[in-house]
């Protein structure tokens, strides 16, 4: 799929890029007046990742998030006014307002979940990777994590169960050069982390995150290599999150030099410059995707304003399941 | 412990970090290490400035791998030296339980005393700040439950840095439930290192007509309730046990017996909770028979916490609520 000469395509990316950007801003400003809490993990100068990677999905296959999941959740095609009607802690919120931005989940397009934990939806990728082999199905899981991940045991854990078993499961590690603080070079003694697919004798890749068509060519590799029942893959993406780990973060660690240098790769700018040198979009129609993307936004913080609190009423009762079918 | 001339007001989490400073400062095999301790600071600004005063060897940050990190202090104690660790929320622990339970918390047991794990585990618990079910847990029963572990919650600025102190100078693991909320409160706290004893609750208030026990951030709210109550013509002893494991029973059997009724408060989910085991203990116990009404649990609700405000309060005991059961525990026995 060519993301940039096909001008379906390059809309559906652009915008896609265009609302995960614009619906975090939102957030990050309704954060700063107040009319959100909790925290929260934003994915500006990421977008480029989820886009690429989900355009390389269809219906029925499985995604894994994060807790900066606001990105994979639109990319894998959510509906905004109910993730935001999450956040801002509303009953028709995708969660109920139990979850909030750590747990958004959207069941019925596959995604799984953002998580709290770090690689904790690593096994579940696994997991849910058997059950789409065992019923003989051909989905794909991809499963989103970032640099901070690899060094938790359930990440070796999962990946090693997916590679034995041959499992339809992609590995996309975003490597945003930081897990909270702590620099990937820091945090362990490989060049690439895409390396680590050696130890489990599964291929590896490490492509540039910031570039949605690098992003989707591996994914949509590996997304066939998995469907073919051949196992499956890691992917890197090196990328760059521009803001704080989360709204405690005072960038002690980092120098304002660098965060400049990523913003000048920004994925958005780079993408729209090439779809433009190639004449796939004019000006005006990348203005179109950016204002659509605006649009979006704000009609979701307009409804989801308008909905009704979440309700403390059924808080016990919705502690176990009673059963779904 | 005795207030000195050199009390000032701090935070809990200055005290804490007070507390760190001066082990380490006077025991070189004090060190710490955890996820962004270092240049950070801690997720909570615990830590703090700590890595310039002490350099990168001894406030190490580790990659995210809890298992690793409780591990190696395991193995560091093992080895002669003090570690502190800190798991960035107490939520996480979970990940390391393996070497918290199977081995921490039994080697010195397991090896017939032959060794033992000098070793601090500082995290914190409790809700309130909209981080959702993942983050904002209490699990304190999951260790006191656990032979072989110290498990302290400190619930005043003196507290956090005396019982910290008192946990790394202890030949056994200790576990350090710190609270979310009070990081940023103030309260007065020596300047020299005084040690809390582990295993000495706190009697805080005293009164005639029930006696509140309460850990973490439901004492200042069992404090407050007090207060409230006191107006109402309803005097409470407020009873802060401090250290879990050991618990201090003598002091809570014998305020309830001078009252005669039992109001035990905690954040975390009532069943299997720690306050049950108040509960069983005071009905073992010569208080029994002073018993004017039934033991009296007030506690977090069977649910994971949720995000919403509002629905976060609900789910844990707030003033409101301490004052209302109290009050009927009073008027109705
Ligand atoms: C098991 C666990 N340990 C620690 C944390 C706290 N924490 C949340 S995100 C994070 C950094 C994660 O880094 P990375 O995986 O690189 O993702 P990024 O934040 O960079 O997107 C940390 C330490 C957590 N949520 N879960
Ligand atoms: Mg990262």
């Amino acid at each position: 799929m060519d993301l940039v000469k096909d001008a379906e395509t390059a809309t559906s990316a652009l915008t896609t890029m265009w609302t995960i950007r614009r619906f975090e801003e939102a957030v990050d400003d309704l954060f700063a007046r107040g009319l959100m809490h909790g925290t929260m993990h934003l994915s500006i100068g990421q977008e480029a990742v989820p886009t690429g990677a989900c355009l390389a999905l269809r219906e029925g296959d499985y995604i894994t998030s994060t807790h900066r999941g606001h990105g994979h959740c639109i990319a894998k095609g959510a509906q905004l006014d109910r993730m935001m009607a999450e956040l801002l802690a509303k009953e028709t919120g995708y969660c109920r307002g139990r979850g909030g931005s750590m747990h958004i989940a959207d069941v019925a397009t596959g995604n799984l979940g953002a998580n709290g934990i770090v690689a904790g939806g690593v096994p579940i990728a696994a997991g849910a990777g058997l059950a789409v082999k065992m019923r003989g199905q051909s989905h794909a899981v991809l499963s989103f994590f970032g640099d901070g991940a690899v060094n938790e045991g359930a990440w070796h854990e999962g990946v090693n169960l997916a590679a034995i078993w041959d499992l339809p499961v992609v590995f996309v590690c975003e490597n945003n050069k930081y897990g909270m603080s702590m620099s990937v070079n820091r945090a362990s003694k490989v060049d690439n982390l895409a390396d680590r697919a050696a130890a489990y004798g599964i291929p590896g890749v490490t492509v540039d995150g910031n570039d949605p068509q690098e992003v989707h060519d591996a994914v949509d590799e590996a997304v066939e290599r998995a469907r073919a029942g051949n196992g499956p893959s890691l992917i890197e993406a090196v990328t760059y999150r521009w803001k704080g780990h989360s709204k405690s973060d005072k960038n002690l660690y980092r120098s304002r030099e660098e965060i400049d240098s990523w913003r000048e790769q920004d994925p958005i700018t780079r993408f729209e410059t090439a779809v433009l040198h190639q004449q796939t979009l004019t000006e005006s129609e990348l203005a179109a995707c950016r204002d659509a993307a605006r649009d979006a936004v704000r009609a979701a913080i307009r409804t989801a304003n308008a909905a009704p609190d979440a309700s403390a009423d059924e808080l016990l009762s919705a502690v176990y399941s009673g059963g779904k079918q | 412990m005795t207030a000195t001339t050199d009390t000032r007001e701090i935070t809990y989490a200055e005290a804490v970090r007070e507390a760190l400073g001066q082990a380490m400062e006077s025991d070189d095999r004090v060190f710490l290490f955890g996820e962004d301790v270092g240049t950070y600071g801690g997720a909570f600004g615990v830590t703090g400035d700590l890595v310039h005063r002490f350099g990168e060897d001894r406030v190490r940050d580790t990659p995210i791998s809890e298992l690793g990190i409780v591990g190696a202090a395991v193995g560091a104690a093992l080895a002669g030296m003090r570690p502190i660790v800190e798991i960035q929320f107490s939520d996480f622990t979970a990940q390391a339980m393996d070497q918290i339970v199977n081995q921490a918390a039994k080697i010195h047991f397991m090896l017939g005393g032959a060794a033992e794990v000098p070793m601090v585990l500082r995290a914190p618990g409790g809700s309130g700040t909209g981080a959702a079910a993942q983050h904002s847990q209490s699990l304190e029963a999951w260790f006191a439950h656990i032979p072989g572990l110290k498990v302290v919650m400190p619930a005043t600025v003196a507290d956090a840095k005396g019982l910290l102190l008192a946990a790394i100078d202890d030949p056994n693991p200790v576990v350090v439930l710190e609270h979310k909320l009070l990081y940023k409160q103030s309260g007065p706290a020596p300047q020299e290192a005084t040690r809390t004893p582990l295993g000495k609750a706190a009697v805080r208030r005293t009164g005639t007509d029930l006696t509140i026990v309460a850990t973490g951030v439901m004492v200042s709210r069992a404090l407050e309730a007090a207060e409230q109550l006191a107006a109402e013509g309803i005097t409470a002893t407020v009873v802060d046990p401090r250290t879990l494991k050991p618990l201090d029973e003598q002091t809570i059997v014998d305020t309830v017996t001078a009252t005669g009724r039992a109001l035990l408060v905690q954040e975390a989910p009532r069943s299997g909770g720690f306050m049950s085991e108040v509960s069983a203990m005071l009905c073992d116990s010569p208080a029994f028979g002073y018993l004017r009404a039934p033991v009296r649990r007030l506690c977090g609700l069977d649910v994971p916490i949720p995000y919403a405000p509002q629905l976060e309060r609900a789910a844990v005991p707030q003033v409101p609520d301490i004052v209302a059961e109290a009050t009927k525990l009073v008027r109705e026995w």
